[in-house]
């Protein structure tokens, strides 16, 4: 009798907790179906209202408007295009400064990881760093969305306990057969690391995919804007592009801003949702590295 | 001691090729981490993007005093302070309550699943989810349908421009993206925790709730002491991000953080040395913060960062 009722309570436990897992599960990603199928519904329907569950009627028309949208198009390439060189650029010149602090008899290595450290503690802050990417030239230039962005030093952190633990006798081997510290690097090391460059790149490219605010800050010239910030001019300063406007006035402005949005907001995430559950499976890894480290 | 000196000089040029790896990263920071600290110096200064730096005058304490009586400041830092303390008291056990749950789970493959779903808004960008969320809270916005549903409200509210909502929306919003991913820490230190502890006290008869307490949140209590740590320090900030998306003409007088503030005396009225003056006091008092904390976690926990 009483197992039975020890048994019973335990069971009552385990299904609470369920529940409430697949509530998380659900609070989670109904923002993400919501978005879905407000951009779906019809222009007609969704002038009526944003709809919670399903589409009252499948269209596709915001998509085409947005896809035909010339300078949304245009953030969407200056955005990939910044993520793809940005997240190479940052996981090479981390990688490599990394390996270098990670050997013990560098010669100033104190010295360097204490001028590393520092910056970790202080920084500049907005205004120094804006003054001095104007001085440097960046501002309104491409290239700051990837120099300023190329090192960080948590990242650092992370591939310097990695290499530390790859065993010095590969790395003793190639060397006794004439390979230079470069040709260690990158034929031993970088492919043995590759769960640890996999989340390095994965977080590096979420970020630059994601940013909108180095957009607003240094960019002025339409043609260098990322889509993140042309979205969210759209989104939170209701501000339509020229050839949104047009698209309204072909609908007879039956076509309301609310379909367009969540059209460019599936646009703008939907490399995310594609690539996330590859990458999914080096995360949890990677980020244990940096969390017992961290 | 000379001799050491040279043999370094020549292990230093042996190493040419590690050095040559390590040395572009010094140049880096040097460049953008420790020239914006130099330029820091405008704050005591009336500086001019014009001119050169060295050729603005110097006017000493100025724009701390300007500040200082400014009630648009003030107003910054109690915006500030409230957001950060709901987000402190009411936000920080959230990621450790899921995490504890999680850990209950007894099925890998569903806890595998909830896990990989929780993370996912995490990597959402915040135009997408502050997109939604002001959809939601607007005319007609799921917020309102449901308020009305359950009679809870007569009519429309835009919750939005009505600034005394706006600490919660940041709190709310905040809570929804990143419970999963603040789990994160605490299931990889509940993942090392030795499962001959919960068999032991099992044996001595400690029920669910008692293993829970005395075992899973004892052993997590360093990670939470230095998440903490880093929480209290970090009061004076906000996530600018969530707060510039959010933030409208209407709730600006709730909306303005310290952050936000410091951008828009800056790099919008253009007040670059006052904006910089705030910023350099805001950074000493973080500073300050943070040994505090830090001192006091030590003293009443044993558990420290240093």
């Amino acid at each position: 009798m009483d197992r039975r009722r020890r048994f019973q309570r335990i069971g009552l436990f385990e299904v609470c907790n369920t529940l409430l897992m697949l509530a998380v599960c659900f609070i989670t990603l109904y923002p993400m179906w919501f978005v879905l199928v407000n951009s779906l519904n019809s222009p007609q329907q969704a002038m009526l209202g944003t709809v919670n569950w399903f589409p009252k009627e499948l269209s596709l028309a915001s998509y085409s408007v947005v896809l035909n949208d010339k300078s949304l198009m245009h953030g969407f390439y200056i955005t990939t295009l910044r993520t793809v060189i940005a997240t190479v650029v940052h996981v090479l010149f981390t990688a490599i400064v990394a390996y270098g602090l990670s050997k013990s008899n560098l010669v100033g290595r104190k010295v360097y990881l204490k001028i590393a450290l520092i910056t970790m503690l202080f920084s500049g802050g907005l205004i120094p760093t804006f003054i001095l990417m104007t001085k440097l030239g960046l501002y309104n230039n491409f290239w700051v969305f990837i120099i300023p962005a190329m090192y960080s030093f948590f990242n650092m952190v992370i591939f310097m306990s990695f290499f530390r633990t790859i065993p010095d006798s590969l790395e003793e081997s190639a060397k006794v057969d004439g390979a230079s510290d470069y040709g260690v690097l990158f034929r031993i090391v970088l492919p043995n690391s590759m769960a640890v460059i996999a989340t390095i790149a994965l977080f590096s490219a979420v970020y630059n995919w994601n940013d909108y605010y180095q957009g607003v800050i240094y960019i002025r010239s339409q043609d260098l804007l990322p889509m993140q910030t042309i979205l969210y001019k759209i989104i939170a300063e209701n501000s339509m592009s020229f050839m949104q406007q047009q698209a309204m006035a072909q609908f007879g402005a039956r076509l309301p801003g609310n379909s367009i949005k969540f059209a460019s907001m599936m646009v703008a995430t939907l490399p995310i949702l594609v690539f996330y559950p590859f990458i999914q499976r080096y995360l949890v890894k990677g980020v244990m590295i940096g969390a017992i480290k961290g | 001691m000379f001799q050491n000196r040279t043999g370094q000089i020549k292990t230093f040029f042996r190493q040419w090729q590690l050095q040559s790896m390590v040395i572009p990263g010094i140049i880096w920071m040097i460049i953008f981490c420790y020239l914006p600290m130099l330029w820091l110096i405008i704050a005591f200064m009336d500086f001019s993007i014009a001119r050169p730096m060295l050729e603005s005058p110097f006017v000493g304490l100025k724009h701390f005093q300007a500040f200082l009586t400014d009630d648009r400041f003030w107003r910054s830092i109690r915006n500030t302070l409230g957001m950060s303390s709901i987000k402190l008291v009411l936000g920080f056990p959230i990621p450790i309550l899921f995490a504890l749950m999680l850990n209950e789970i007894r099925s890998i493959r569903f806890k595998r699943t909830v896990q990989t779903i929780s993370y996912l808004p995490h990597f959402i960008a915040w135009t997408i989810f502050g997109g939604i969320m002001l959809n939601w809270l607007g005319e007609g916005g799921m917020i309102n349908q449901l308020m009305m549903a359950l009679g809870l409200q007569e009519r429309e509210i835009l919750f939005n421009s009505e600034p005394s909502y706006f600490w919660w929306i940041t709190y709310f919003s905040d809570t929804l993206k990143e419970t999963g991913w603040g789990a994160i820490i605490y299931i990889a230190a509940m993942a090392g925790i030795d499962p001959g502890l919960y068999e032991a006290a099992e044996l001595d008869g400690a029920n669910r709730w008692k293993r829970m307490w005395h075992i899973t949140i004892q052993s997590i209590r360093p990670t939470i002491a230095i998440l903490f740590i880093l929480a209290v320090s970090g009061i004076l900030g906000s996530n600018f991000e969530q707060i510039f998306m959010l933030k409208n003409n209407m709730n600006l007088k709730m909306a303005e953080s310290l952050d936000l503030y410091i951008y828009n005396m800056g790099l919008v009225s253009g007040r670059h040395s006052f904006s910089t003056a705030v910023l350099f006091a805001r950074s000493i008092v973080a500073l300050g913060l943070l040994f505090l904390a830090n001192y006091t976690s030590k003293k009443l926990t044993g558990d420290s960062i240093y």
